[in-house]
């Protein structure tokens, strides 16, 4: 079913587009800012496209035929080296519930960034062409379904955020720029070591009778393609497996960012200019659990079932943790990247239940933390451009003064609170009702709901210190929001107040591929148990 | 009507009030007679509600009537088999009768504003979010399921906060707002941990799916105490939502919110939600649930009570008045007088707005004035606030005539029955020692407010009646308070068709050995009806006989003493309240701080949650983040290190060896001669020793 | 009877070859150094030939003599213009003279 490349379209038309901003002028820096933002716009269309003619029937997970949109072609294949045998490695892209609901989020998100890019004055050039760069990366991870390829965008993306970090970010852009790079990419080296550890412990059966080793992660799931003497197969008794998915979670953990992983998120965040901390938060962080569910738990199925309980208390730590921190913080940035930490945690719970309703709620909150935080870091960028201040105590009666601003932040906070008729509200719900569910995960979910509390004990106090009040007479002259900036935020509040009303309608796209994940998930058999920790 | 017009015109209801919402929000600015729209809108759902209930319960009298669609559907899911999520709504005759108090509430309210509130900076949008308000309490009102209810549940919370920190430059505004928002954030965990239990356990959000469950045995984890659990934990919802002792401290403070908002949201619906929660669960509740339901009521109405004794400023008062009537409330679902406890919400809806209004209407007229040392002598100048005011206070008071004496009584005649079949005497004695403080702060407030002479001359020289907008829905609302519209006989609320016909006591649901023995039903036949009218023992019906005199005398003796005791104080000077407040000065300073409750959560929650947060912002800054630093550290010390030895030891090792090779190179040097025909010499010999060397041949 | 055989023929070619080196190193001339070198690449088709018409290798000794004869030539050609050239540069053909090789 190979028709119109259209995922290949979608993932290298930023790359295209990067190109041609190379050969545009310096001095044209309207053109390339328009251009980057009809490249983004272009995406989004084809996301639609996507939409449009997508099965909502097709499970995917671990199964190749009812994945869509495939693409699939040998991209290196040396036969017969020495020892190593054949070295195959496929491009393949295809999409399943589990990544339709990111391509989305990374279309529109990629959007609304290139749009709060258009006060960048610094090398104009250089930064919309990494910015293209990064949008090629993120989509290029979401839509792989070949691990090497997988591997090849997930460190796509490290080299332009190091850069945009590095040089249009803040007063210690370095520190964090760097830190946020060694920290990546200590984590990359772990996927790494466990994707080869998989190569050479599992064949594909190829058209001709043969078994050659694969990177195909289908093919990975399926415990039939392990030979007895792999040492991450299920039938070796000295079999790695309990050791590799550690390492495997820890390398997606940094990237939520998981507690203790997290630390490099506040710097890079703080540091960073507005539209990449939208992306980081919006996009980057979802890798990591989309990691997870796409390789970690369907590849080693009895592991992830014997570590449930430690993944959700990873969770549970992730969202008290922090919602107490963010609690403390006194820069608006931090503590919107804390908040993003303890709503990450709510990914983790969900995911951890093994449950439809948990599962889907993780997936829902991925996509809905993508939509209400990147409104918040916009939130941040809009008042930081015009103060250049994100001091909360350096505020007081912004209502007054920005009321339409005002209105756009009470709908974010109250979206990231999880208020009803906001998507983020569904999403918490299905992650609490999933992982209720769970008898062992019952005590660590009755603890994590504190996390609604704390929630809105900050983002509270947060609305009152810089919106309430007498008006502080240092920004009296403040405007209020531009047409750019109504155009930054109108989709968003469109589509988490949609979600909200409607939670279906994204709902519906996931659930198929949902259940055949946790279908395939708590029944595989990978022959042996390790038996827990 | 059929029944589908009656659902549809019902959800109209609910929407048509964010229609108003919507318009006044996106609009209002370029418009700003849009307010109007806002206005006519709840015209038009009042209207509609009074259809409504008037259909529902001449026609439908005894038959729900149910609507529902699947808001969510996950398909097979592995093991746990369809999951479907439903929303829905649902009418029965209390859902009608809340819907005409709502609606009637808010479009007088909204009336009042429109005098009230002139002239502020924020006019229309004040009249948007009142809108709000309404759709999300109307949502409450009309849902049948804990889910829909939930959601509802938040949004009326959301509305309370825009609402109380309406004027947010204050900060006591933004704060209050804050405050109450978090503080029945609390509750709503508790009610959110009670709906997930009752889904894991039965898959469905519906009630009386739930509740055919649980008479069908199927109890949530095979324990009575899962049971027991998931009621109290729902019923915590309502301890924050209608200000239950230990979480009642944010109304008081939600009075920083315009006068009217008060008497909407802070006296009349919004706290009436918890209760309206609780009579919907009353079914589920055990013994045990009850019980605690009982006291945490009883706790409230009595530790309200004694706080209103005390204060000056005339919202605070109502405040705690309102505070101490929701306990009775909750009190009377404790004790199994579910009918009453909806009784007196509904009478407790329409004088306490009353009372609110008529606050307004005094607070308005003195310039902002809200201490009521500083009033007096109001009477002249307000006659229509007077009277209206004086009709809610005595209707609150539980006077006979007026409503409150009816549904009062029968809450104090429950409680009685209930001490006296179960032992818990310390129940009735709460309740009847509040019926004295009620009426005796009650009337303080009205003599301190409107008799007497002035005490502040200049406000009362401007004091005025207030205009027609403000002074009829004043009006209206007294005209409620009176007996006729729920009973032709002023001291036998049975007989009338609220109780008599309309409110009936539906039939627990839960097992048998779980309730209370009075609550279980004298016949098999009734037992096996679920969803009909209660049948207590014949043993609760006859105390129910005999409470009825004593608990009207006692409450009516109780009420005159505490009017009594009221005009001998501030009235006729017979007593002086100064010198008691001095002779008794600990007890007077713990009740005029309002038993320190705030001070005590400042100190330990607060205070305390914030602490920890600092310390794990610094455990964050410096630990995790200092490990990570630090690995940095060591890694820039470990390449240092490395680079000393790559610069002399292996580098060294390449230099020494460069060094050793140019010194052989040197020494070779001498051979080479730049002769072409020397080397072909040395190739020569080369060849002919390594031949000779070799031996090919 | 003496017949001439394989002997004969290594025999000569050695001597020449001996001849040639000889005249490589002891020649001062660059001239007479090309003849030497001209001396050897003909003992060697002597050799060819000679392996040739004894051996079983049908005619590709004396193909490969042939373009061995070839080659003698263009690198004679190419030889002499170098030496004029050096003529040229150093106006000296003695080979001892030109050792900035050793630099």
């Amino acid at each position: 079913m190979i028709g119109f490349p259209i995922l290949s379209l979608i993932t290298f038309l930023p790359i295209l587009g990067m190109f041609l901003i190379m050969f545009m002028k310096k001095e044209q820096s309207k053109s390339i800012k328009y251009l980057t933002l009809g490249i983004t716009a272009l995406q989004i269309v084809l996301a639609l496209v996507l939409l449009a003619s997508y099965n909502y029937s097709a499970g995917g997970i671990y199964e190749e035929k009812s994945f869509q949109f495939i693409e699939k072609f040998k991209w290196i294949n040396i036969s017969g080296i020495s020892w190593l045998g054949n070295i195959k490695i496929d491009y393949f892209m295809g999409i399943d519930g589990l990544s339709m609901p990111m391509v989305l989020l990374t279309a529109l998100v990629s959007f609304v960034a290139a749009l709060s890019s258009w006060n960048i004055e610094k090398s104009v050039k250089g930064y919309f062409a990494l910015f293209l760069l990064l949008d090629a990366g993120m989509m290029g991870v979401f839509v792989s379904l070949d691990f090497f390829l997988f591997y090849i965008f997930w460190e796509l993306m490290l080299l332009p955020m190091y850069f945009l970090i590095g040089i249009w970010g803040g007063p210690r852009k370095e520190y964090a720029a760097i830190k946020f790079f060694i920290y990546t990419l200590f984590g990359s080296v772990f996927i790494l070591l466990v994707m080869i550890g998989l190569y050479f412990s599992a064949t594909e059966l190829m058209a001709d009778g043969s078994r050659v080793h694969t990177f195909s992660m289908i093919a990975l799931m399926n415990p039939a393609n392990y030979s007895a003497d792999g040492i991450l197969s299920a039938l070796n008794p000295d079999n790695l497996r309990l050791i590799a998915y550690i390492a495997l979670f820890a390398g997606f953990a940094i990237k939520i960012p998981m507690f203790p992983f997290h630390t490099w998120l506040p710097d890079a965040h703080v540091e960073a200019p507005t539209p990449i901390s939208v992306i980081l938060a919006g996009v980057l962080l979802k890798m990591g659990t989309y990691g997870i569910l796409r390789i970690s738990y369907p590849i080693f199925p009895d592991i992830t079932r014997d570590l449930m309980w430690y993944i959700a208390l990873f969770g549970m730590v992730n969202i008290i943790y922090g919602a107490l921190v963010a609690l403390a913080q006194k820069d608006f940035k931090k503590l919107i990247a804390y908040s993003s930490v303890s709503h990450m945690g709510y990914v983790l719970l969900g995911m951890a239940s093994l449950t439809t309703v948990g599962i889907n709620g993780a997936i829902f909150q991925m996509f809905n933390h993508g939509t209400i935080t990147a409104m918040l870091f916009l939130i941040v960028g809009v008042v930081y451009d015009r103060t250049h201040t994100r001091g909360l105590n350096d505020f007081g009666g912004l209502a007054s003064q920005m009321p339409v601003y005002t209105g756009f932040v009470t709908v974010a906070f109250f979206a990231a609170i999880g208020l009803p008729s906001m998507s983020g509200f569904v999403s918490e719900a299905l992650v609490f009702i999933g992982a209720f569910g769970v008898d062992s995960l019952r005590v660590l979910t009755i603890i994590s709901t504190l996390g609604i509390l704390l929630g809105a004990a900050y983002m509270l106090w947060t609305l009152q210190r810089i919106f309430f009040g007498p008006l502080n007479e240092k920004w009296a002259s403040l405007k209020d929001l531009d047409a750019r900036e109504y155009a930054m935020f109108i989709p968003l509040t469109i589509i988490i107040i949609f979600l909200g009303v409607y939670p279906s309608a994204m709902l519906n796209i996931m659930n198929s591929s949902v259940n055949s994940l946790v279908h395939f998930v708590t029944t595989t058999v990978s022959t042996t148990s390790l038996g827990g920790l | 009507m059929s029944e589908s017009l009656l659902i549809n015109i019902s959800i109209v209801i609910l929407f048509l009030p964010l229609l108003g919402f919507t318009t006044v929000i996106f609009f209002g600015k370029k418009i700003p007679k849009l307010y109007m729209f806002e206005v006519a809108v709840l015209g038009l759902t009042l209207l509609l509600s009074i259809i409504v209930a008037y259909v529902k319960l001449s026609i439908y009298d005894t038959k729900d009537i149910i609507a529902a669609f699947t808001w969510i559907s996950m398909g097979n899911a592995p093991a746990l088999g369809g999951i479907n999520i439903e929303l829905g709504f649902k009418i029965d005759n209390i859902t009608v009768i809340m819907l005409f108090v709502v609606n009637l509430i808010s479009f007088l309210v909204h009336v009042f504003s429109i005098e009230y509130m002139r002239g502020d900076k924020r006019y229309t949008r004040y009249f948007a979010y009142l809108g709000i308000f309404t759709f999300s309490m109307l949502g409450i009102v009309l849902t049948h399921n804990l889910l829909m209810m939930y959601i509802f549940w938040e949004l009326v919370g959301l509305s309370s906060y825009l609402l109380i920190g309406f004027w947010y430059e204050k900060k006591s505004a933004s704060d209050a707002a804050k405050k109450a928002f978090i503080v029945n954030r609390i509750g709503d965990i508790g009610m959110f941990l009670g709906i997930l239990i009752l889904f894991t356990q039965y898959h469905t959000f519906t009630f009386d799916a739930i509740y055919e469950q649980i008479a069908a045995g199927n109890i949530p984890f095979g324990s009575n105490a899962w049971l027991t659990a998931a009621g109290i934990l729902i019923f915590m919802g309502a301890v924050g939502k209608s200000a239950q002792f230990p979480l009642h401290v944010w109304l008081p403070d939600a009075m920083e919110g315009p006068t009217p908002v008060s008497a909407l949201i802070h006296a009349a619906t919004m706290v009436a939600a918890g209760v309206y929660l609780a009579v919907r669960i009353f079914v589920m509740l055990t013994a045990d649930a009850m019980l605690v339901i009982a006291v945490v009521g009883a706790v409230t109405a009595l530790v309200a009570a004694t706080i209103a004794l005390t204060q000056n400023d005339i919202k605070k008062v109502l405040a705690y008045s309102t505070v101490s009537q929701l306990g009775y409330m909750v009190m009377s679902i404790g004790v199994g007088a579910y009918a009453f406890a909806f009784f007196h919400l509904v009478t407790h809806a329409f004088f306490k707005a009353c009372l609110f209004l008529g606050s307004g209407s005094v607070i308005h007229s003195m310039h902002h004035e809200q201490d009521i040392r500083n009033m007096g002598g109001l009477k002249k100048k307000m006659p229509i606030t007077y009277y209206t005011f004086l009709i809610s206070s005595l209707a609150i008071s539980g006077v006979p005539l007026f409503s409150g004496f009816l549904s009062k009584d029968g809450i104090l005649a429950g409680t009685l029955v209930f001490g006296k079949l179960t032992g818990h005497w310390l129940i009735p004695i709460i309740g009847f020692a509040v019926a004295g403080l009620t009426a005796f702060y009650m009337f303080r407030l009205v003599i301190m407010t409107f008799h007497g002479e002035p005490r502040d001359h200049h406000k009362y020289d401007h004091a005025h009646e207030s205009p027609f907008v403000m002074a009829a829905p004043l009006v209206v609302l007294a005209v409620l308070s009176v007996f006729i519209w729920y009973t032709p006989n002023p001291i036998n609320p049975s007989a009338g068709w609220v109780i008599g016909d309309w409110i009936k006591t539906p039939a627990q649901v839960t097992p048998l050995e779980t309730r209370y023995e009075f609550m279980k039903p004298s016949s098999e036949a009734a037992k096996a009806e679920v969803h009909g009218e209660v049948i207590h023992s014949v043993e609760y019906t006859e105390t129910m006989h005999w409470a009825h005199y004593p608990a009207m005398f006692l409450s009516l003796f109780l009420a005159g003493l505490g009017i009594l005791v009221a005009f001998l104080f501030y009235q006729w000077k017979k007593l002086n309240a100064d010198k008691l407040a001095e002779k008794l000065q600990g007890l007077y300073k713990f009740s005029l701080n309002k038993w320190f409750l705030d001070e005590l959560y400042d100190l330990t929650a607060i205070a305390g949650t914030l602490r920890f947060s600092s310390i794990l912002a610094w455990f964050d800054n410096t630990i995790v983040d200092g490990i990570v630093n630090g690995s940095a550290t060591v890694t820039r010390f470990t390449s240092r290190m490395s680079n000393w030895f790559d610069t002399y030891i292996v580098d060294g090792a390449v230099n020494f060896s460069a060094f050793l090779s140019g010194f052989v190179g040197l020494s070779f040097r001498r051979l080479q001669t730049g002769k072409v025909q020397t080397y072909i010499v040395f190739v020569v010999f080369a060849i002919i020793i390594l031949l000779m060397f070799f031996k090919p041949f | 009877m003496l017949t001439v055989g394989l002997n004969h023929f290594l025999v000569i070619s050695a001597v020449l070859f001996s001849l040639g080196i000889y005249g490589i190193v002891t020649r001062k001339n660059a001239v007479m150094v090309l003849m030497g070198i001209e001396l050897v690449l003909n003992s060697a088709n002597i050799n060819f030939v000679a392996f040739s018409h004894y051996g079983n290798f049908g005619l590709n000794g004396q193909a490969i003599a042939l373009f061995v004869i070839v080659l003698a030539a263009a690198e004679a050609a190419i030889a002499l213009a170098i030496v004029l050239n050096v003529y040229k540069t150093f106006a000296e053909v003695n080979v001892d003279e030109i050792d900035h090789l050793k630099e």
